[in-house]
């Protein structure tokens, strides 16, 4: 699988792609493998702080539930209300799905996560291959 | 199929719809006297709060609804129907007097606030199976408010809460195995405790070590299963008990497994503090199709001032009552007294078994895990070599690798004629199969059971497809929960 | 022992098969110390007639056959007879909760025709499948309502349930959810006065009960209003399932949380009965205990499964909706099957014989004592006043063989010797009048013994 050479990475499987002083946020196709089928994303409002690191909404597929972790810190902009009515794009295409638009608290957060090299190699060791 | 099912199979050609597409105006099921007193004025009585229009609601004949869920009953598997291999759910034969006694008059039609001079029966009854249950359990006072285990869980950690309180802290966790059920931290949550997982070793117990570090003054209490979830004793009990009291804690146990211990162990005797018990699970009250159930909550003599109110005590002129005057008690977790009507069931197994009965089922219990597992060793991966109790659990490791997962063993047992055993959990074992027999279970029925999943794993060798298109010969097979869930539709619409 | 269906000779194969020598072995893990050498003390193995008689002992010391007025929270109607024989049924009785949906279509099925019953009755859009009983079903009501609206004030009617308010006190105590009590007025509503004082923007719901513990139906709409002006739900009990057939449903509420004993589950001494709880889509997510979903399988044919099991504790664990498993499945086919029995023509006959019933008897009661809270409309249930104690009189009325209304003392103490009378369709004309004449007679003695009271008085005055 290609990871976009474009998007920062999370050891939590969440995807982020700065624009300058904002950033677009979603989960990795890894995830969605590992899920299943999507069936329901909680996501905060517009306007929620959200801080690096902490719970910030929560993915479900039937049988499971995954918490979605803040790759960065900052307030919420836009959500993806299309996500309500078919979650199952995400599963579809995990890296064109985003989930949600912040205004980014400080940019510089994003150095500290793993480029598309480093989550592959990570992804490869932890699924055993 | 190479091999073909040799128990009876259900009823599943039968099509049946639902009951609001039988209905049509003017049918009825249902005939009133005519009133002895005057008819009133809806309107005047009632004003705007009358209601003009029941909406939907059906209108059926009597026999329409007798051949309805009797089709219905049809495609049900059941207990009276043969085993439920199902792990920590003790899915026993459910006795028919239980049915009987609780629907003698005096007991069936009792009103809960009846004077305490007629109702001398209702309390006998819960006196005498609390007595009966605290000599089981080894314990020194019950409680039989609570509706269901996981309602016992909250009420038993209620009491630990004002245990605490009034040595003058709280405290704020709990520690809870990783091999628990869901119900544990769900409970601790409710209670304003936060949940600190506790790792269990190699052999599928309790690890001491990590009980030592994460026991403080800040805990609590332990919430432990025993025989926990993997079937296993917690052979350290001893060690278990005193840590957790030496820094003054509190030893909770969920008692969904003592189909392995009534009659050949107490909880009380090996250092357990509170434990809940499952009425539907050990005692034979049947699940219904998920409930009623009851959770009596079990303790020792320190947590006597926090018991529920009512508690039931015996007067001075020898009648039996309820006291109310308990200034401690951690309140009401339900209005009135309990399931009184699982009571009577409990009781009528515990007077129906006896001492010598009591133990022989368990020792049957016991026996007919180890069978099973002796039988399937070497067919289905085993995680842990410690000795099983009342139930075994597998792994799908072997079958894995032939893509083929515990959840479509499952779905293929049920062509062979049983329901499944628990998928998937506990969760320390990935890919788990749960098996618990019980007692009920004949030495030719369990056989049955050993050839067919054998036969399913031999299956699996030739042609995985088989388990993965499961089940076969089922009325519907592999619902779609994923639409269900995305898109509920929760009720029939016209 | 009869349950047990192994002979000797077969435990003796078995053991062979795994290798042990005896049952002890398999009980080694056990350390020695904990392992029973003795009998348990329990009462000997009895033989089926023995048990029999045993409970049937119980049963004669259990007031059997006596003509009951009472009534708060726990109903007695007639169960009609295909109800037992139906849930009797070992495929409903015996079988598993309902996960493995291809073997338990039966259940499925009938909960979903539960749930969609409920919604009718209720005025909801969705209800789940049972929990454990009105108490508990409205304190997960207001839990609900406090995830939903993230605030942490609760306000709660007086004339709700008291041992419902006791419950949802325990609750609420380790949650810490700030609970405030309103008080009724005259006509036994909620004073919305009150009300509308004690509301803030921290409120996270309502609760009330309508019919009330009282029988008097709520202005359900006037105090929604209130609520949702505030941002605050509204929750509503009902404990008297049958009012539903002609009483409004409370449309206008958030949550319904029902007690659904009144359709078809026997009075059995409080338990089990059947909580459910009703509310709109959109909350769905937040609703505690099992729900049944339509959905197709893999060749297109409708079945049915539990569904956004995400919610509950074999998932989510300390981040379940609640804690429930085991909820009350067995006694919601039995409400079930009631609700089939009388539909949409006999719940409303049923319903108004009820209100027929007790309208003539809190007439005539009215002649003779006390009645409380008119001026506003009653369901099946009134409250009188005595001069006298309600427990004297209510031990003579034992002596014909019936259960007098519940005094409210205990709950209520300013009421006095108030006592809540509850009529069904069972309820005997002549049962009523006997009553009455119990009242009466009592009032007049009261009276006499007041008279002859200040006439020795006057007799003193006088010499």
């Amino acid at each position: 699988m290609a990871y976009p050479s474009d998007y920062k990475y999370t050891k939590e499987h969440e995807w982020i792609k700065a624009d300058g002083g904002n950033a677009t946020i979603g989960i990795t196709d890894y995830a969605q493998q590992s899920l299943g089928d999507i069936v329901f994303v909680d996501l905060p409002k517009v306007g929620a702080e959200i801080t690096v690191g902490k719970t910030l909404g929560s993915v479900e597929s039937v049988k499971a539930v995954s918490d979605l972790y803040a790759p960065a810190s900052g307030t919420v902009t836009e959500v993806n209300g299309a996500l309500a009515n078919a979650p199952e794009q995400i599963n579809k295409d995990a890296h064109g799905s985003w989930m949600l638009k912040i205004k980014l608290k400080d940019p510089g957060e994003l150095n500290a996560l793993l480029s598309a090299a480093d989550y592959e190699k990570f992804v490869a060791e932890e699924s055993g291959h | 199929m190479k091999h073909m099912p040799r128990k009876a199979t259900r009823h599943i050609s039968q099509n049946e719809g639902l009951i609001f597409e039988k209905s049509s105006p003017g049918k009825a099921a249902w005939k009133l006297p005519p009133l002895d007193v005057p008819d009133v004025d809806t309107n005047k009585l009632l004003g705007p709060s009358e209601r003009k229009d029941l909406g939907n609601m059906p209108e059926v004949s009597e026999i329409e609804i007798i051949r309805h869920f009797t089709r219905l009953s049809t495609w049900n598997y059941a207990i009276d129907l043969g085993m439920y291999p199902l792990g920590s759910c003790t899915m026993k034969y459910n006795p028919r007097v239980n049915e009987v006694v609780s629907r003698l008059e005096g007991l069936a039609n009792g009103h809960p606030y009846q004077a305490e001079r007629i109702s001398q029966g209702a309390l006998r009854i819960i006196k005498t199976l609390s007595e009966c249950l605290l000599e089981i359990t080894g314990m020194d006072d019950i409680t039989l408010q609570p509706a269901a285990g996981a309602h016992g869980e909250f009420t038993g950690l209620l009491m630990v809460r004002a245990y605490h309180e009034s040595k003058g802290a709280a405290r704020k966790k709990v520690l809870i195995p990783d091999s628990a059920h869901g119900t544990n931290p769900a409970t601790a949550a409710m209670v304003g405790y936060s949940v600190e997982n506790l790792k269990s070793n190699s052999n599928g117990m309790v690890d001491v070590a990590s009980l030592v570090a994460q026991m403080n003054e800040d805990v609590a209490a332990l919430m432990l299963t025993n025989p926990n979830t993997l079937g296993v004793f917690e052979q350290e009990i001893h060690k278990i008990a005193d840590l957790m009291h030496a820094k003054g804690g509190l030893l909770y146990m969920d008692g969904a497994n003592m189909n392995a211990l009534v009659g050949k162990v107490r909880p009380g005797d090996f250092g357990v503090d509170v434990m809940h018990l499952n009425l539907h699970k050990t005692f034979s009250t049947p699940h219904g199709g998920g409930g009623p159930g009851s959770g009596p909550v079990a303790i020792k003599k320190s947590l006597e001032p926090f018991l529920p109110k009512p508690v039931v005590v015996t007067k001075p002129d020898g009648t039996l009552g309820f006291e109310y005057d308990r200034p401690q008690s951690v309140g009401r977790v339900r209005s009135f007294y309990g399931n009184f009507g699982m009571f009577i069931r409990a009781l009528a197994y515990i007077l129906a078994n006896g001492p010598d009965g009591l133990r022989q089922t368990t020792e049957d219990a016991v026996l007919n895990a180890n069978y099973i597992r002796k039988g399937l060793e070497g067919v289905f991966d085993l995680p842990y070599s410690t000795p099983s109790m009342h139930e075994v659990v597998f792994s799908d490791k072997i079958q894995a690798k032939k893509g083929v997962r515990t959840m479509d063993l499952a779905k293929r047992l049920i062509d062979y004629g049983f329901h499944p055993y628990t998928t998937a959990f506990p969760l320390i074992v990935p890919g788990a199969l749960m098996i618990e027999p019980t007692e009920s279970e004949s030495k030719e029925e369990m056989d049955l059971f050993i050839e067919a999943m054998k036969a399913i794993a031999e299956e699996v060798e030739e042609d995985p497809q088989i388990a993965l298109q499961a089940p076969h010969n089922t009325r519907v097979s592999r619902l779609d929960e994923t639409t269900a869930a995305r898109k509920p539709v929760l009720r029939w619409k016209p | 022992m009869r349950y047990l269906p192994k002979s000797p000779a077969d435990r003796q194969a078995m053991l062979k098969a795994i290798g042990s020598r005896s049952i002890d072995d398999l009980f080694s893990p056990v350390p020695a110390e904990y392992r029973l050498t003795r009998d348990l003390k329990v009462p000997r193995q009895m033989a089926e007639f023995e048990i029999v008689e045993w409970f049937r002992e119980r049963s004669r010391e259990n007031g059997d056959g006596y003509q009951s007025f009472l009534g708060a929270g726990a109903y007695s109607h007639y169960r009609p007879v295909i109800i037992d024989s139906l849930i009797s049924r070992g495929e409903f009785l015996t079988a598993y909760t309902p996960y493995q949906a291809e073997v338990s279509q039966g259940t499925l099925q009938a909960i979903f025709e539960f749930q969609t019953m409920i919604c009718e009755l209720t005025g909801m859009e969705v209800a789940n499948a049972s929990m454990y009983d009105g108490s508990t079903a409205a304190t997960e009501a207001v839990m609900m309502a406090v995830r939903l609206t993230g605030r942490r004030n609760v306000l709660a009617a007086r004339s709700v349930h008291p041992e419902y308010r006791e419950v949802l006190e325990t609750y609420a105590l380790h949650q810490s959810l700030p609970l405030t009590t309103v008080g009724f007025n005259a006509d036994g509503r909620v004073n919305l006065k009150e009300l509308e004082n004690a509301i803030t923007s921290e409120t996270a719901c309502i609760l009330i009960q309508s019919p009330n513990f009282f029988g008097t139906i709520e202005d359900v709409a006037a105090i929604a209003e209130v609520a949702h002006k505030h941002g605050a739900m509204l929750a509503v009990s009902i404990s008297e399932a049958i009012s539903l057939g002609i009483v409004e449903p409370p449309r206008q509420a958030d949550i319904v949380a029902m007690e659904a004993q009144s359709f078809g589950v026997p009075l059995g001494f409080g338990g089990p009965y059947c909580g459910v709880i009703a509310t709109r889509e959109k909350y769905v997510r937040q609703m505690p205990g099992r729900l049944a979903g339509q959905t197709t399988d893999k060749n297109g044919k409708r079945g049915f499964v539990l569904t956004l099991a995400t919610r509950e504790q074999h998932i989510r664990r300390e981040k379940a909706t609640s804690n429930i498993c085991t909820n009350q499945a067995l006694v919601a086919l039995m409400a079930n099957i009631f609700m089939t029995i009388y539909g949409k023509v006999g719940l409303r006959e049923l319903a108004k014989q009820n209100l027929a019933k007790a309208a003539y008897a809190s007439g005539q009661f009215e002649k003779h004592s006390k009645l409380l809270f008119c001026g506003a409309p009653r369901f099946n249930e009134f409250v009188i006043q005595t001069s006298e104690d309600p427990y004297a009189i209510n031990g003579r009325i034992l002596g014909n063989r019936m259960i007098g209304g519940l005094p409210l003392k205990k709950f209520y103490p300013e009421l006095g010797n108030a006592s809540l009378w509850c009529c069904t369709e069972l309820t005997t004309r002549t049962a009523i009048d006997t009553a009455v004449g119990f009242v009466a007679e009592s009032e007049r003695s009261q009276r006499a013994m007041k008279e002859s009271d200040s006439s020795s008085d006057m007799q003193e005055v006088t010499r």
